[in-house]
């Protein structure tokens, strides 16, 4: 049977129709002949010919009808009398709808974050084959730039590698400064990328010779925009960065931000140049790790060929060089900074996307119940329509219409909602300091997406009243006159369905309480410094032209003049805050050691430079020794104050005071204080050693103003900036308190939490309404039941005992179980939020108290409605 | 049972037809029904389209536009393979039709 045939008729209908038209017309034309040659006259052959056929409409449309029947016209038919059945129950059809668009909406929001950050390519014009270039531990994954230039020039396997770093400067021309954040990248960069410019031109590989050898930088599209006007005037003309003169030579196209995901920088600059005194240093030592690699594989290579092939070089490398100890290479996914955000984003994305589908389960469950009951209410319009001859399959297609068509307007309303949802997300920036934002804006594959989950969910609980409609025996419904007989006595799939949903309302609603008390307590750790009521104010001084000679002079006198500041209590420099972004780490050997090699090391510690007065302004608790003094210059004897971990990790129990350890051949320390503990890159940390250094003996350019002042935040910022200015006015500062500051390692927590907040919000919804459709169902099929129960004396508790001992155990044993897949869910779960535990009265009160209300407020309805019935009434209505 | 509407009967005759006479237009079927019947069955135009149309997206007969011996384009149906087998079961039905009809007309 042609089906092709059919489909293609369906489609092209008036070519069908004048096919058969010229057909009939030959017949007629034929006819009309013959009758002329039978010795009709032209006028009566004619009439008696089509007098034959009747109207020619109807006849065309009989012939269609012998196929049409059969074919797609009838899938159009079925929906539109979907449509009419819906129109007649809004109550069902708007809570469906609602729950659809939960459900659906909130799976394409997560897919959408799915798509932009893992699944969809890098934003750059030749993505296949791109892969980051790491060391062996996430998070100090960083190389080195003479490693990289060995890599690149030795290896086999990579087509091209580039390097790059991103870092922040100030950027003046004559009448503006503007803080800005820009990579700095190899030569090959533009090239290795495919990018073309949209103005002006880009540097190249063969413009590199050496430190400092092509002075150029090349603009953003954003950036051009905002401050230059778009004006193609600036091509050509000189801008200060840092105060170093710098040549605008282009303008990248718009869509063009670079290898990572979610920043968008201000500008591009060679790696070569070096706009200040320190970063020049890390282009020939072998042991600073801070460039990122990003490689692009021969067409042939497999990822693994590349690595083995990499890391053959590195195990040379190490072999040469003592600084490359330990030196390895992975490869990993490029756009997220290599592992140290790219695996918790990935793996937190997964766990949220599992969980918006289960979310969406619930909604099919849900869905299912609800439809199963609306379908055991038309039992009799069923069951005439089987009686009369409609085939069970039509039947069950015309229920599947209705929960297609529903499914699909549910979907495409939900859609619709999150793409207002997901563009305000990719308009926002989540850290006003840093160029971070994330693309989520639907793409076609999401949209596609949205429409499989929508046809496949309303596939899914369409086909639950399956079985009804098999079983059904047209005799037996129509003799019974209704749904009286549907089974209320044993275990339906539908009880099953409502148990998983409160179970899984019980796990989101278990989950994101933990969260929220993982969360506040987090902001009251110990964290090593008391944030409240200090303020910060960073730069960074190379922005200012300042070498390193003039740096302590400037200090110094930034800390005269804001101590003096009324309503300041303790002011104190650190080059960078703990728990902000950057910060490092260093190797510590203990004394005697004499080959200075990684392996040799006694462990890592995260080392700061602090000016006297620190500690105090910072609230950091100094448990034994001194603090440094203006003394501790870098013409005094190295000294050092180490945090409790640091000290016992060294020395045991004994007191460390006046004790020493080494960074290096040249470089011992006298330890003179010991401070608490603290935590440093993140929350959720182990405490890890730290060792603090005078400022004057380790010098750095990063200034942070720790200013601990009792007066509110407004009062005191403006009189810290005008002292601050009269120092130097070009500095560009960076105010914000240290609560604010800490936004940046809160800010998964946070996520977390508030996605676990909102998908617990949704399955709540979805329980409660799961529940009450079930009672209300129940109760009002068995109202006759308990009219007679009534009227023959039974008590309310009875009475409540008959209507709600159903969802009142499917709700109890599914909390039960939700709660328990919660407290294992924890674990899960303290990777990513402060002290994640259930086991905290708090907690579990608060989900059993939750779930109580739910249940509540899900059965106090169908309560009622069962409390107040009157046998009279109801057995007059029959 | 078999199958004993008028509209298999119908069936019957344009298949049989076709079987017969190979290939013909809509017009010749007619044409033919009425002579062969010795003008005893007219079939109605008004009916015939409709069977052809059906048998046509049953597979039963494929049609082919072609110029007839005055010139005029018309539609020519054959019978495929599945419609001889078609057309065998009709002729047994028939058969059973006949034999049970005549049955209870010969009941005294």
């Amino acid at each position: 049977m042609s089906v092709f045939r059919r489909l293609v008729n369906t489609f092209s209908r008036s070519k069908l129709h004048q096919e058969i038209d010229a057909e009939i017309q030959a017949h007629v034309e034929m006819r009309i002949a013959d009758n002329i040659a039978a010795g009709m006259s032209p006028e009566e052959a004619r009439r008696n010919a089509l007098i034959r056929f009747g109207s020619r409409v109807v006849m065309r449309e009989r012939v269609t009808a012998a196929d049409a029947a059969t074919a797609l016209d009838a899938v159009w038919r079925d929906l539109r009398y979907a449509a009419r059945q819906l129109q007649r129950s809004p109550a069902f059809t708007t809570t469906a709808l609602l729950t659809l668009i939960l459900g659906i909406g909130a799976n394409v929001v997560v897919f959408s974050a799915v798509n932009a950050l893992v699944l969809r390519p890098l934003d750059v014009p030749e993505p296949t084959g791109l892969y980051n270039v790491v060391q062996k531990t996430p998070g100090y994954d960083n190389q080195s730039y003479p490693d990289y230039l060995d890599f690149q020039s030795k290896n086999s396997t990579f087509s091209d590698m580039a390097a790059y770093r991103i870092q922040s400067a100030g950027l003046s021309t004559k009448d503006a400064a503007y803080k800005c954040w820009y990579y700095r990248v190899s030569g090959n960069y533009f090239d290795m990328l495919g990018v073309r410019p949209e103005h002006g031109r880009l540097f190249h590989a063969s413009e590199e010779h050496g430190p400092n050898s092509a002075p150029y930088i090349v603009l953003s599209h954003d950036f051009w925009r905002r401050h230059f006007n778009s004006d193609p005037g600036v091509l050509g003309t000189t801008v200060d960065v840092n105060k170093h003169p710098f040549t605008v030579i282009g303008v990248v196209p718009a869509a063009f931000h670079g290898a990572d995901l979610f920043l968008w920088p201000d500008f591009w600059m060679p790696m070569v140049d070096s706009p200040d005194d320190e970063s020049a240093n890390f282009l020939s030592f072998r042991g600073m790790h801070n460039i990122w690699i990003l490689g692009k594989l021969k067409p042939d290579v497999t990822p693994a060929q590349a690595t083995d092939n990499l890391n053959a070089i590195a195990r040379e490398l190490a072999r040469q060089n003592p600084d490359d100890d330990g030196l390895c290479a992975r490869l990993v996914k490029p756009g997220l900074m290599g592992d140290m955000f790219g695996d918790p984003a990935r793996s937190f994305l997964a766990g949220i996307m599992l969980l918006a589908f289960l979310v969406l389960l619930a909604a099919c469950a849900n869905l299912a119940s609800l439809f199963a009951a609306r379908t055991a209410d038309r039992s009799r319009e069923l069951a005439i329509r089987l009686a009369i001859g409609s085939s069970r399959w039509q039947v069950l297609r015309q229920l599947l219409a209705e929960a297609v068509l529903l499914s699909v307007l549910g979907g495409a309303l939900g859609t619709l909602f999150s793409t207002n949802l997901l563009n305000a997300l990719t308009h926002w920036q989540p850290f006003p300091e840093f160029p971070v934002h994330v693309t989520v804006s639907p793409d076609p594959k999401v949209y596609s997406v949205a429409l499989l989950l929508s046809i496949g969910s309303g596939v899914l609980w369409g086909l639950v009243p399956m079985r009804q409609i098999w079983t059904t025996d047209s005799a037996q419904v129509m003799k019974s006159g209704g749904a009286g007989t549907i089974v209320f006595r044993r275990f339906t799939l539908r009880d099953l369905l409502l148990g998983i949903q409160i179970t899984l309302c019980t796990l989101l609603v278990t989950s994101s309480f933990v969260a929220l008390r993982g969360m506040q307590r987090s902001l009251h750790a110990p964290l090593g410094f008391q944030p409240e009521g200090v303020l910060l104010a960073e730069t960074d001084l190379h922005m200012g032209g300042h070498s390193d000679a003039s740096i302590m002079q400037i200090r110094k006198r930034m800390l005269e003049e804001v101590s003096r500041l009324p309503g300041v209590t303790s002011v104190g420099i650190i080059d960078e805050t703990p728990l902000g972004t950057g910060g490092s780490r260093t190797a510590v050997y203990r004394m005697g050691t004499t080959d200075f090699r990684m392996s040799n090391s006694t462990f890592g510690a995260k080392y700061f430079s602090i000016s006297p007065g620190y500690l105090q302004a910072a609230g950091t608790r100094l448990l034994g020794g001194r603090d440094f003094t203006w003394h501790d210059d870098a013409k005094a004897p190295n000294v050092a104050i180490v945090n409790e971990t640091f000290a016992h990790a060294m020395f045991g129990n004994t007191s460390p005071l006046g004790l020493r350890f080494a960074l290096g051949e040249k470089f011992s320390y006298e330890i003179v204080g010991v401070v608490e503990n603290g935590k440093y890159d993140s929350l959720t940390e182990t405490p890890s050693a730290a060792v603090f250094f005078p400022l004057e003996q380790n010098p750095d350019s990063d200034t942070s103003l720790v200013v601990r002042s009792p007066l509110p935040e407004a009062e005191i910022v403006p009189e810290v900036r005008r002292r601050l200015a009269q120092i130097d006015p070009s500095l560009p500062f960076v105010f914000h308190s240290w609560p604010d500051a800490l936004a940046f390692v809160l800010f998964p927590a946070r996520a977390a939490t508030a996605t676990l907040g909102v998908m617990g919000l949704l399955a709540a919804m979805l329980a409660v309404t799961g529940v009450f459709g079930m009672a209300m169902y129940s109760v009002s099929k068995r109202m006759k039941e308990f009219g007679i129960r009534v009227a023959l004396g039974a008590q309310a508790a009875q009475l409540l005992r008959a209507a709600l001992g159903r969802p009142l155990l499917l709700l109890f044993s599914g909390s039960a179980a939700g709660l328990l897949l919660g407290v294992m869910a924890s674990q899960l779960l303290a990777q990513i939020v402060y002290q994640a535990t259930p086991r905290d009265p708090l907690v579990l009160a608060g989900v059993v108290i939750t779930m109580a209300l739910l249940g509540f407020l899900a059965t106090w309805i169908p309560a009622e409605r069962s409390l107040h019935v009157h046998p009279a009434r109801l057995l007059r209505e029959e | 049972m078999a199958r004993n509407d008028l509209q298999g009967t119908l069936d019957l005759l344009v298949l049989k037809t076709l079987s017969q006479m190979g290939e013909l237009h809509g017009y010749g079927i007619v044409l033919h029904i009425q002579r062969a019947s010795e003008e005893l069955l007219t079939v109605e135009e008004g009916s015939l389209y409709p069977a052809l149309h059906r048998m046509e997206m049953s597979g039963w007969i494929r049609a082919e536009w072609k110029v007839t011996d005055t010139n005029r384009k018309a539609k020519y149906y054959r019978l495929t393979l599945a419609g001889q087998k078609e057309l065998r079961k009709a002729e047994e039905s028939f058969e059973q039709l006949v034999q049970g009809i005549r049955a209870i007309l010969r009941y005294a």
